[in-house]
């Protein structure tokens, strides 16, 4: 039992990885934008189809597919921002984007649909099916690649904004939209190059879930952006910091409950998260940390 | 101005007795399936419209009152045995469990606004589909059929026609009721400025919350006739993310907030879904075509029918003699106002 309990842990935490890299670009469109990509989760399984296309037919490692997908998924969260996103202004604004990426979603979700079909997929590679023994447990390669690639990329997205001036211009826009348009920061680009930072690290989260999660079809983006939009709530709205806990917390939460029963354990996820708004309405960490420093 | 005073009740007359004639004109089981999932929207949509329209708090959870109300009626037919036409005399109660669900819901939800209210109703709407999933008395994944109804398939269609124009005409009533109330101004206070509203003494949890309990129960009871109609109820079909989405979508194409907007988005959109659905059976090119028609409803048309429409009307009356200009802030609540006139 107690190895269990240890098991579970190790595993969440490792797949809380997973879903950090997915849940801070989420969180990092809403700090930046004020709108909530409901699309993030098909984004992030057209990601996964898109490294399954390059491991299928180019035979390119999965990894190294990044190299490809990411600029590819940057380019699509660009145009996305500016062919519907962009015009949208005035009062139902939060209801409008919510509506137009929902909106993108579904066609997504379509074009998914009829490209591959109904059945799933899974990403293969050769560290995908064997493990490492570590400290009493036997652990797939992929699971501690995919790891460290969510903490480096969390780690550069931090230093995007913490240490260029573009990351300045993100962060002026995000405390002031007028005040940081009158001292000349391009407001629109530095909206639409958030965007495309944002969904361009989904690839990644992409290409980590089609290899962990034992299967994905076009269906799958639901169950992920309602987990994704559960973590960064947790987190605080806004929050990279608090969507990285977030998310290796929640996992952690689910996969202990899953030695108990497997049909329960996400539902506990939204229980939780029900639960911390309860006692604190900020989430974890308010909206603060990425605005302030 | 006798004929503009009169012009109102008459265009309502006329709306009356199409609906009414309907199911007499087009009689065949096709035609009148189509106007019983019209009217089961336009009851929904005008529900949700009666707290998210009004309030300004858009929820993407109202499945979670439409699939409970379908369970209710489903879990106590199946054990207490209910059978044949008394089935209906279920249906009060799925409005109860609509509105009993609706009070924690909302003293839960209603603490947050804006975004993390939506993705709240997001979360509860999950909690539900997962839990009709996994308890056991929801039937699972096989869900509950709903006791057999001795009607002759010809007419089959017609009972659940009235019933659900019945409650079309009545969610509409109590919208206009509510729209001139001291309440429904509460909550358009609301809507423009919450804490201005608290500050102004409206006891805004408390408005909100009726709001919600109100439109909690009128969804509930409309799912507990839907399901009685399609006899049968699944997590994925009482619970259907596509539900929420499609309200919304109706809501905003008629303009939300208004009374006869989320009338006609519903009119128009369910009908042309429901063709979508029937022609195209894999459901892909429908899904896309929802899409792209949400696209364009908020791209070009993002107030709605009604509200556009009755501009467009009001500029053709004030055509050649100096308009009434509102100062720039209210125009944009005039405008909404004034396509219900």
């Amino acid at each position: 039992m107690t190895a269990e309990i240890y098991r579970a842990i190790v595993d969440g935490i490792l797949i809380g990885g997973v879903y950090a890299l997915m849940a801070v670009g989420l969180t990092l469109i809403f700090g930046v934008l004020d709108i909530i990509n409901i699309a993030q989760g098909v984004l992030v399984i057209l990601g996964a189809y898109l490294s399954y296309e390059l491991a299928a037919r180019l035979h390119l490692d999965l990894f190294l597919g990044l190299l490809v997908t990411v600029p590819a998924m940057f380019i699509i969260g660009v145009v996305i921002y500016w062919a519907f996103i962009r015009r949208l202004r005035g009062r139902e604004r939060t209801a409008m984007t919510l509506l137009v990426t929902y909106a993108v979603a579904l066609i997504i979700e379509g074009l998914l649909y009829l490209w591959w079909g109904p059945n799933f997929k899974q990403l293969n590679a050769s560290y995908v099916n064997s493990s490492v023994h570590l400290l009493g447990f036997y652990l797939p390669y992929v699971y501690l690649y995919g790891f460290v690639l969510a903490l480096a990329l969390v780690a550069a997205l931090y230093a995007l904004l913490y240490r260029t001036k573009f990351g300045r211009s993100v962060r002026a826009t995000m405390q002031d939209e007028t005040a940081a348009r009158l001292i000349g920061i391009d407001v629109n680009r530095v909206a639409a190059v958030t965007f495309g930072v944002g969904v361009a690290v989904t690839a990644a989260g992409g290409m980590m879930y089609g290899a962990t999660s034992g299967g994905f079809n076009p269906n799958s983006g639901y169950d992920l952006i309602s987990r994704l939009l559960a973590i960064i709530i947790l987190g605080g709205m806004g929050s990279i910091g608090g969507a990285l806990v977030a998310s290796i917390f929640m996992l952690t939460v689910e996969s202990l409950v899953d030695i108990w029963s497997p049909n329960w354990a996400i539902i506990v996820f939204y229980a939780a998260l029900v639960i911390v708004l309860l006692i604190r309405p900020t989430g974890f960490f308010g909206r603060q940390p990425v605005r302030a420093q | 101005m006798t004929a503009v005073k009169l012009y109102k009740p008459g265009a309502i007359l006329v709306v009356a007795v199409v609906a009414i004639a309907f199911p007499f004109v087009f009689s065949g089981p096709v035609d009148t399936n189509y106007g019983v999932y019209a009217l089961i929207f336009v009851t929904a949509v005008s529900a949700w419209n009666l707290f998210s329209g009004f309030s300004g708090y858009i929820s993407l959870g109202q499945a979670v009152f439409f699939g409970s109300g379908a369970y209710t009626v489903a879990i106590t037919a199946h054990d207490w045995h209910v059978t044949g036409t008394a089935v209906f005399a279920l249906l009060p109660l799925a409005a109860v469990a609509g509105g009993a669900i609706a009070v924690p819901f909302g003293l839960i939800a209603l603490r947050v606004r804006r975004h993390t209210f939506i993705v709240i109703t997001i979360a509860v709407f999950f909690i539900f589909q997962l839990m009709a999933t996994n308890f056991s008395f929801t039937g699972g994944t096989i869900g509950i059929a709903a006791p057999f109804l001795p009607w002759q398939s010809a007419t089959f269609n017609n009972p659940f026609y009235f019933i659900a124009l019945g409650c079309a005409a009545a969610t509409i009533a109590l919208a206009w009721l509510i729209r001139r109330s001291r309440f429904g101004l509460q909550l358009r206070a609301i809507k423009d400025d919450e804490d201005r509203a608290r500050g102004l003494g409206v006891r805004t949890m408390w408005v909100k919350l009726a709001a919600l309990t109100l439109s909690g129960t009128i969804t509930a009871l409309i799912g507990g006739v839907w399901f009685l109609y399609i006899t049968q109820v699944l997590p994925q079909s009482g619970f259907d993310p596509l539900f929420d989405l499609a309200i919304v979508l109706m809501a905003f194409l008629g303009g939300i907030g208004t009374i006869w907007g989320p009338v006609i988005g519903a009119l128009l959109v369910e009908p042309g879904r429901l063709y979508l659905t029937t022609k195209y059976t894999n459901g892909y090119l429908g899904e896309i075509l929802l899409g792209a028609l949400l696209l364009a409803v908020v791209l070009f048309l993002p107030r709605g029918i009604v509200p556009t429409g009755g501009e467009w009307i009001r500029k053709l009356r004030t055509r050649g003699r100096p308009a009434i200009t509102p100062s720039a802030p209210a125009a944009e609540e005039t405008a909404s106002v004034g396509g219900n006139r």
